[in-house]
Formats: C-alpha cells, sequence, structure tokens
C-alpha cells in the first residue's frame, strides 16, 4: 500500500516546482536581461551594466506616461473603493429588491472579455461627444475594478459583527457615528486593501487605457508603443524590472494587511467566545 | 435562509402605511446605499453594451450610420470566411488555453490543499505574485523567450543542444496558448483550491478504510467533489481569453491572429462601428453559451454527487 504511493509523492513535488519555474522563470528574465550589456535579448550574457536604467531618467515621454498612471490609478483606487463601500455596505446589511440585479451589473465585467467592454465604452463616450484624455480612462478602469473592490469589501464587511452596530445605536450613537467609530475600524483593512487592489490592477490595465486614452497615454500604452521598436527593448526591460519591483512590495504589502485583519477578525472572534 | 430573511422585510414595508415610513425601513436604506454604484455601472456599463447592440442592428454607409435596421453585420460576421475563422479560432484557442491550464494546476492545486502544511498560504501567495506582476511585460518575455534569435533557441544553441534555431517557435497559435496559459494559471488554481478545501477529509478516509486505493478514492471521491472548482476555473480561464487582445498581437503572428484584432480593427483603420458592434455581441453571446454550458455542466455534476 504504502510502496505503491511512494513514488507519487516524490513526483508531485517535481511537478509543483516545475510549475513555479514556469511561472517565474519568464519573468525574472526582464530584471536579467535589463542589466545586460546588449540590446539583443540573448545567449550568452554580454557583461553587466546600469546603462539602461540611466537611460530612463532622461527619457521626458516616459516619466510623462508613468506620472499619468499615477493620477489615473489613484483616482481609481478611491473612486472604485468609495462606490464600492457604499455597494457593499448595501447589499451585506440591507435585504432590498433588486438587490440581485444590482449586485450582477456591477461584478458584470469579470464576465465579459475586456475588448468588449472598451469597445462599448468608446462608443458611448465618442458619441456624447466627450474628448478622450486620463479622465475617460479614470472613468472606464473603475467600471472595470469594481468587481475586485466589491469581493474585497464585502468580504470585509460579512465578517463583521452586527451586534456591535445596534449596541452602539441602542447606547444613542447616530448611525453616522457608528459607521465612523465602530465600523469603519473594523473594516478598514479590507478598505486599504480595496485601494491597493484597484490601484494595482490601474496600473497594469491596458486594454481600455489604450482605447480610451487620447493623446496623454499611461505607462502601459506607453510601454507598448515602445515595443515595435528592438532598440528600444532594454529600456523597456529596465522600466519593466522596476516595474515589477515596485508591484512586488505592493503586494506583499497587501498580503501583510490582509494577515493582520485576518488575525484582527479572528482575534475578535476569541473575544466573543 | 437568504429568502426566510427576506419575507418578513417585504411584509412590514408593504404594510407600512405612509411614504415616511418606507424612507427609513431596511428596503430604502439599502437602495440609497447601492444607487451610486449602481448608476455608475448603469451610465459606464449597462448603457455602453445597450449602444454596442443597437449599432450592431444598423450599417455604416461611408462617413455617415444608416439607422434602419439590419442583419447585415451579423451575416457577415458568422458566414463572411475571415471573421467566421477568427471567432472559431479564438473559441478554439481560448478552450485549449482553458483545459491545458486546468489539468496542470489541478495536481498544484491538490497538492497544496492536502499537502501543504501551514504553508498553504505562502504557496498560495507565491503563485498568486507573477500573476499580479505587468500583463504586457509577461507577454513581452514570452516574445524574448521564443523568438528566432531569443532565449530559448540560443540559450539551447549555447548548451550545444541544437545547432540551428528552431523557427516554429514564435508567431503561431502555439505560442499564443503557451503565453495564455501562463498569465491565467493562478486564476485557475484559486477555484480548484477552494473547492478541494470545502471536501470533507473524514470522506477521503473512508474511501481508504473500505478499501480503495489511493487513485481509486481521488477519482471516486475527491475528483467529483472538486468539480465545481474545476468548472469555474474553466470559466475564469476562457472568459478573458476568448477576447485577448494582447498576446495574439505580439506573439501570435498572422498565424494566431483572434477576434479581438478584428473588433478593434473596426473602430481604428477600418471605421465600420455596425461591424465592430455585430463581432462584439457575437463574442458576448459565444461567451454566454459557454458560461450557460458550464453552469448547466455544474448543475448536473453538484446534482449527481448529492
Amino acid at each position: 500500500m504504502r510502496a505503491v504511493s511512494l513514488p507519487r509523492w516524490r513526483l508531485l513535488p517535481v511537478f509543483v516546482t516545475a510549475y513555479m519555474l514556469f511561472l517565474y522563470l519568464p519573468i525574472l528574465l526582464l530584471p536579467v536581461f535589463s542589466f545586460n550589456n546588449a540590446a539583443a535579448t540573448r545567449f550568452p550574457l554580454a557583461g553587466f551594466t546600469t546603462k539602461w536604467y540611466a537611460s530612463l531618467w532622461g527619457n521626458r515621454e516616459m516619466l510623462d506616461s508613468a506620472i499619468n498612471s499615477l493620477i489615473v490609478g489613484v483616482c481609481v483606487a478611491i473612486l472604485s473603493t468609495g462606490l464600492s463601500i457604499c455597494a457593499a455596505r448595501a447589499v451585506t446589511r440591507y435585504r432590498f429588491r433588486g438587490r440581485k440585479a444590482a449586485t450582477g451589473l456591477i461584478m458584470a465585467p469579470l464576465f465579459l472579455p475586456e475588448i468588449i467592454v472598451a469597445v462599448s465604452l468608446l462608443m458611448i463616450i465618442l458619441q456624447v461627444g466627450i474628448e478622450l484624455s486620463l479622465a475617460t480612462v479614470i472613468l472606464g478602469q473603475t467600471v472595470f475594478c469594481l468587481p475586485y473592490s466589491m469581493s474585497v469589501l464585502t468580504a470585509g464587511f460579512d465578517g463583521f459583527d452586527r451586534s456591535l452596530e445596534e449596541a452602539s445605536l441602542d447606547l444613542g450613537e447616530t448611525a453616522f457615528g457608528t459607521f465612523r467609530r465602530v465600523t469603519l475600524p473594523v473594516v478598514a483593512p479590507a478598505i486599504l486593501s480595496s485601494l491597493l487592489v484597484s490601484f494595482t490592477i490601474s496600473l497594469d490595465e491596458f486594454l481600455l487605457a489604450f482605447f480610451l486614452s487620447g493623446t496623454e497615454p499611461t505607462l502601459p500604452v506607453y510601454i507598448w508603443g515602445q515595443l515595435r521598436f528592438a532598440a528600444k527593448m532594454p529600456g523597456v526591460l529596465a522600466l519593466g524590472s522596476i516595474m515589477l519591483l515596485l508591484s512586488i512590495i505592493m503586494l506583499v504589502l497587501a498580503e501583510l494587511l490582509r494577515r493582520r485583519a485576518e488575525r484582527h477578525v479572528s482575534a475578535g472572534g476569541a473575544l466573543h467566545a | 435562509m437568504a429568502l426566510a430573511a427576506d419575507a418578513p422585510v417585504v411584509s412590514r414595508t408593504a404594510s407600512a402605511p405612509s411614504v415616511r415610513s418606507w424612507r427609513k425601513s431596511e428596503e430604502a436604506t439599502g437602495l440609497a446605499l447601492v444607487s451610486p454604484t449602481l448608476l455608475y455601472a448603469i451610465a459606464l456599463l449597462g448603457l455602453p453594451i445597450l449602444t454596442v447592440v443597437t449599432y450592431s442592428f444598423w450599417s455604416q454607409n461611408y462617413l455617415e450610420i444608416d439607422r434602419s435596421f439590419t442583419l447585415e453585420n451579423y451575416r457577415a460576421a458568422l458566414t463572411e470566411p475571415i471573421y467566421r475563422d477568427l471567432l472559431a479560432r479564438s473559441l478554439v484557442i481560448s478552450l485549449v488555453v482553458s483545459v491545458v491550464t486546468v489539468l496542470i494546476s489541478y495536481p498544484v492545486a491538490w497538492f497544496i490543499s492536502f499537502h501543504g502544511g501551514r504553508h498553504k498560504s505562502l504557496l498560495l501567495f507565491l503563485i498568486t505574485v507573477p500573476c499580479w506582476t505587468s500583463y504586457l511585460l509577461r507577454v513581452m518575455s514570452w516574445k524574448m523567450i521564443l523568438g528566432y534569435q531569443g532565449v530559448l533557441n540560443t540559450g539551447l544553441m549555447s548548451a550545444g543542444i541544437i545547432d540551428q534555431p528552431i523557427a516554429s517557435l514564435l508567431y503561431n497559435s502555439n505560442a499564443v496558448v503557451i503565453t495564455l496559459v501562463h498569465s491565467w494559471a493562478a486564476f485557475a488554481i484559486l477555484p480548484i483550491f477552494v473547492s478541494l478545501e470545502k471536501i470533507d477529509r473524514s470522506l477521503v478516509e473512508a474511501a481508504r478504510d473500505l478499501g480503495d486505493g489511493p487513485v481509486r478514492s481521488f477519482l471516486r471521491v475527491v475528483l467529483p467533489l472538486s468539480l465545481p472548482g474545476v468548472i469555474s476555473a474553466l470559466l475564469i480561464v476562457m472568459i478573458p481569453t476568448i477576447g485577448d487582445y494582447v498576446t495574439p498581437k505580439l506573439v501570435g503572428g498572422k498565424d494566431g491572429v483572434m477576434i479581438a484584432s478584428a473588433i478593434q480593427a473596426q473602430f481604428g483603420k477600418g471605421a465600420n462601428w455596425p461591424l465592430g458592434a455585430a463581432l462584439s455581441v457575437t463574442t458576448m453571446a459565444i461567451v454566454t453559451l459557454m458560461a450557460a454550458i458550464s453552469v448547466l455542466l455544474l448543475k448536473v455534476t453538484v446534482g449527481r454527487s448529492r
């Protein structure tokens, strides 16, 4: 019996390791070749250099698009999280007719290919006669980020003990006061991770920005433009490595937040028990 | 459960005599709270989709839009070889990608769930990290890897394994499939992992105790119970890949063009909005159809396992 299952035991960890390599190796190529002293991305490596990173500094176009991306990211994060706080609160705390339909529409971008969302937004924006700008990118990416913010926030609000709010209301606190002093502190980690998630998604989002940005490119749109030129490759690789580092830092932060929130909830549970 | 909770609320509001008490009711508060988000979604998702559907029944007359009803765009989308083939290829590629992704992700999800021990959440985190890195750059790194003078070819050549670069790595549908599988792997692992976690371990033990070997207990207990996760994983991968624009454009070449390029062209150089709209609606219809089939499969499998 045991002898039969033994080879399987060794095979599976090998497979899992191979899977991890498949996930990570392509991404790790970016930093490797960003320090490589040649324009072509090929083996053998041609020696160490930091010149590609240095070349980024003077690149006005790239810096502008990075600033555009930051503006869009911050706006999308705030808008998407703000709208989702209302909706998540409504669907977790209150029962009303059309609750399912409302949730369905807000979550719909998860079930639509992104190109459809992009095309339909482009059509209506041009139809209404609004000029394409960063504002239209913000409007579009917010629609796209809402489902993610909603998921994070409904999960956060669901774990919330309603009796705490009732106690606060019974003790004479107003509805707003209760939200600010009782609800908010408990759901703050969920709000923070919603901000982080939507910011990260916005920063990386290409297709909507490509369709809706007009003459002001975001970073992914700028990178897309550079990909056509082989000579620009190393610069893109250096930029990509920096973005990689930043997104890993953001992710680790979000994960730490999430774990803290989990501890918070379980500590609260222990207190009640 | 939800219904039982709903009932008293509805009857309370129905019997309420004045508008004022309705305003204070749970229903009104809920609606008021959800309305900003809902209106936003209606304005920037509901209406745009309606616009696309409406346009798909109109036609382009040089620079003007002819608003008389026509099905001509759908005829073109479904019968003209170029669009028909692109739609078919997009569907096939997304099906292949979702099946391959689920096949290679299942063992990993199983390993984490059954043998992850206290490293479970760390392992899951490690798997999701690559998915949060820039999508464009991930696709680009596959272009670097598979290119004629790329990492794989030159790497194999310097290792002395091959003499000539392999020409057929990049710019075909295989390259598209590999790149998409890499992009969506973690998204497939999560639902499978969740459904594996839900399985009562005593069922597996019972099967073992009753004489099933590891393979049989897996096939008869674990696999059927995890099918809901498998089906949602298939769906999660299939929906975005069918309309993917970046991957076919960067690594697909002529051979790997997919429908998104054709849709995009109608809003750019091609400038035929109604046709682009009809192609979009057709793609949506295919996605909805696949989703409906998956939900049906899900119901059948869940029903059978009960």
